[in-house]
């Protein structure tokens, strides 16, 4: 069974601020991780290669650096990592980076399965594994939290949905987006990481892909971004002081109104 | 769909609401779109309508328009009994297609969130996510689109200025929902779909709801959430009682869940529930913007911490010092006390 599994890399949440100056992201010492859901993806898709044999891709649209998140990915057991990373990809909004991770998976052949995080942290949209499934023409799941069984052609997934989860039977080839429930993923082995300090990552260019100019990065992205901002804080606040009876009386008052 | 190149975006004209349909039930977050669709619509002065998939639904299409769609169309078959993404987005992809509205709004929950996106990369559309608000720029009636990115600590307006339709998911909980009429009067339009889109890859086995395990938090009005201050499993009893004397649910942290105090679903945040209730109680929570994100548009936030510098008193609305441990039950004997007068 060949797996692909498509890895984001994104700027640590936690560090993540608006320079209130510019009113731009703020870059200067964020560190970049490997997108947590795509932890995930790829320590199933690593699972399912060691029960079912074949190999794992991992492929990854960005920047010259994040190919540190790709040899991360051999590290915890994946065999390939290739990067389509050209300055025309700059900008892409979800349609374009679908479009973008598409043409490069077909110009790397056939894979029975591709898997994708959730969502990433950063975009925090959730639509590109739904875009890349629509491109591919595959049948495709989204928010996977188990996948309970593989045959040859076909694969039985829980996904998770608002009121509890269905059981979904779908044929291979097909593409699932996965929520952390799905496994626990491993940390890399001292092995793991002489064979991705090794590792040779495939780079591939727009042209290398075949894309059209007009679908790739900001040109080709349908939605722009206008405006960022920081959330408004709350103008309102009270905190109560004094011993705990004096202030639950004074909650108690003001939420008189409330309740 | 319109992509960079083509002109005629005028020929796009109307709001939709894709109308979620599980269970012998129209989702709430429905209500919410036909609230925000109709303001948008009559800013626009084009028509409301509203999209209903599903198995013998055409007797629910009424309610939609109690709640202001002008026209609702309907696509009643046994294909559609079951959530399956291939078949759910080629009918939807069809209707667009066909009919040409200029904004497609649906709800940003798990069906919503699934389907959405492969309609708009098919249609060529800009497609944006999680939306908390959205209006119309009076000077060339564009959407302006607003959502969380990076977990919540930015905001973002988006606009799509090149194609149509302008699609969105938009956050459960954060719209008003339309208020109801049902002297309203609309049009049902009844969609004969051909077999082949129907035909599906994807087999739904079995859906299993997770009643009673599963409480979806998102209904209360009430909610008291513990957080690892609560130090373990029999603290959050404390939070129960409260939640009980208030008729609220009980929400937690991550942390919570993780230390395994409390299930999944009662988490509120990036990876959790967003809930939008009345009132908020946090009891021994940090206040993440992890967290956060889940949770500050509450009407009304009460923060319980010993900890005054705790960025959760930032969000609240109220803020109590100390220690939960003491305030909690005086807060709840307090509460029942001020119920008999
Ligand atoms: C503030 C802000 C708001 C934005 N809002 C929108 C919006 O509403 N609509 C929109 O279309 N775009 C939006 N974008 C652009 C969007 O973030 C990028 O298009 C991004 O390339 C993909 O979207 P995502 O980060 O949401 O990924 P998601 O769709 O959330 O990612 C899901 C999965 O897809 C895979 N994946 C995603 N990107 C890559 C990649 N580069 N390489 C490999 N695998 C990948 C991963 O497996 C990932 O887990 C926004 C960008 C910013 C900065
Ligand atoms: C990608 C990502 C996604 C995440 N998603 C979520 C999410 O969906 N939801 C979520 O909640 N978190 C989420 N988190 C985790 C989040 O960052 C925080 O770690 C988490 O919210 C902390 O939970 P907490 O506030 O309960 O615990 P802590 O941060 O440990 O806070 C405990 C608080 O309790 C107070 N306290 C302790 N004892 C007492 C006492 N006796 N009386 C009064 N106060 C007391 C302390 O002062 C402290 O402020 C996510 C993190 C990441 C990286």
């Amino acid at each position: 069974m060949n797996i692909l599994v498509c890895i984001k890399q994104v700027p640590d949440a936690k560090d993540v601020r608006l320079d209130p100056e510019t009113n731009t992201l703020a870059r200067e010492g964020v560190s970049s991780i490997m997108n947590p859901f795509d932890r995930h993806a790829l320590e199933e898709a690593v699972s399912l290669k060691e029960r079912h044999g074949g190999e794992v891709t991992v492929l990854s649209m960005g920047p010259p650096q994040a190919e540190e998140v790709l040899r991360e990915a051999i590290s915890c057991g994946a065999d390939h990592a290739v990067l389509v990373s050209d300055r025309a990809f700059a900008g892409a909004d979800t349609w374009a980076t679908s479009y973008t991770l598409a043409r490069a998976i077909e110009t790397l052949g056939n894979f029975d399965l591709i898997l994708c995080g959730k969502q990433a942290i950063d975009g925090d949209t959730a639509q590109v594994g739904p875009g890349l499934a629509s491109r591919l023409q595959v049948p495709y799941v989204t928010c996977v939290q188990k996948t309970r069984s593989v045959d040859d052609g076909s694969i039985v997934v829980e996904r998770m949905m608002d009121d509890g989860y269905d059981v979904v039977r779908l044929p291979l080839p097909a593409l699932l987006t996965v929520v952390k429930d799905i496994n626990e993923p491993r940390v890399p082995s001292l092995k793991g990481k002489m064979k991705a300090k090794k590792a040779r990552i495939r780079v591939l260019s727009a042209a290398d892909i075949g894309a059209e100019e007009g679908c790739i990065g900001l040109a080709g992205s349908p939605t722009q971004v206008v405006r960022v901002f920081s959330p408004e804080p709350r103008g309102d606040r009270t905190v109560f002081s004094g011993t705990p009876e004096e202030q639950v009386e004074q909650l108690v008052a003001v939420l008189r109104s409330v309740l | 769909g319109v992509r960079k190149g083509d002109t005629d975006l005028d020929q796009w004209s109307g709001i939709w609401v894709f109308a979620e349909y599980r269970h012998g039930q129209i989702a709430p977050v429905a209500y919410e779109l036909l609230g925000i669709g109709r303001q948008l619509a009559d800013q626009r002065g084009v028509p409301l309508s509203a999209v209903l998939f599903g198995d013998q639904v055409l007797e629910h299409a009424n309610q939609l328009i109690a709640a202001g769609a002008d026209t609702v169309y309907v696509v009643d078959h046994p294909a559609l009994a079951d959530y399956r993404e291939d078949v759910y987005g080629r009918v939807l992809e069809d209707l667009i297609r066909a009919r040409k509205p200029e904004v497609v709004l649906a709800g940003a929950t798990a069906i919503g969130r699934s389907v959405i996106p492969q309609v708009a990369t098919a249609l060529g559309a800009g497609l944006t996510a999680d939306c908390t608000q959205l209006a119309i720029r009076e000077e060339d009636g564009m959407l302006l689109q607003t959502r969380p990115a990076f977990g919540g600590n930015i905001m973002a307006t988006i606009e799509c200025p090149h194609s149509r339709p302008q699609m969105a998911t938009v956050r459960p909980k954060v719209m008003a929902p339309a208020p109801v009429d049902p002297t309203r009067t609309g049009e049902v339009v009844e969609v004969e779909v051909p077999e082949e889109l129907l035909q599906s890859r994807v087999e739904v086995l079995e859906c299993v709801q997770e009643e009673g395990e599963n409480v979806n938090i998102q209904e209360f009005e009430i909610l008291v959430a513990g957080g690892r201050g609560l130090e373990n499993e029999k603290g959050f009893e404390l939070i129960q009682a409260l939640a009980e004397e208030l008729g609220g649910g009980v929400a937690a942290s991550r942390a919570a869940v993780d230390a395994g105090w409390i299930s999944y679903p009662h988490q509120v945040g990036q990876t959790g529930k967003t809930v939008c209730p009345k009132l908020y109680i946090a009891c021994g929570i940090s206040g993440a913007i992890q967290h956060a994100v889940g949770m500050q548009s509450a009407d009304t936030i009460v923060a319980i911490n010993r900890d005054e510098k705790a960025p959760i008193f930032d969000f609240a609305t109220y803020g109590l010092v100390g220690d939960l441990f003491e305030i909690v039950p005086l807060l709840t004997e307090k509460l029942r006390e001020t119920k008999g007068q």
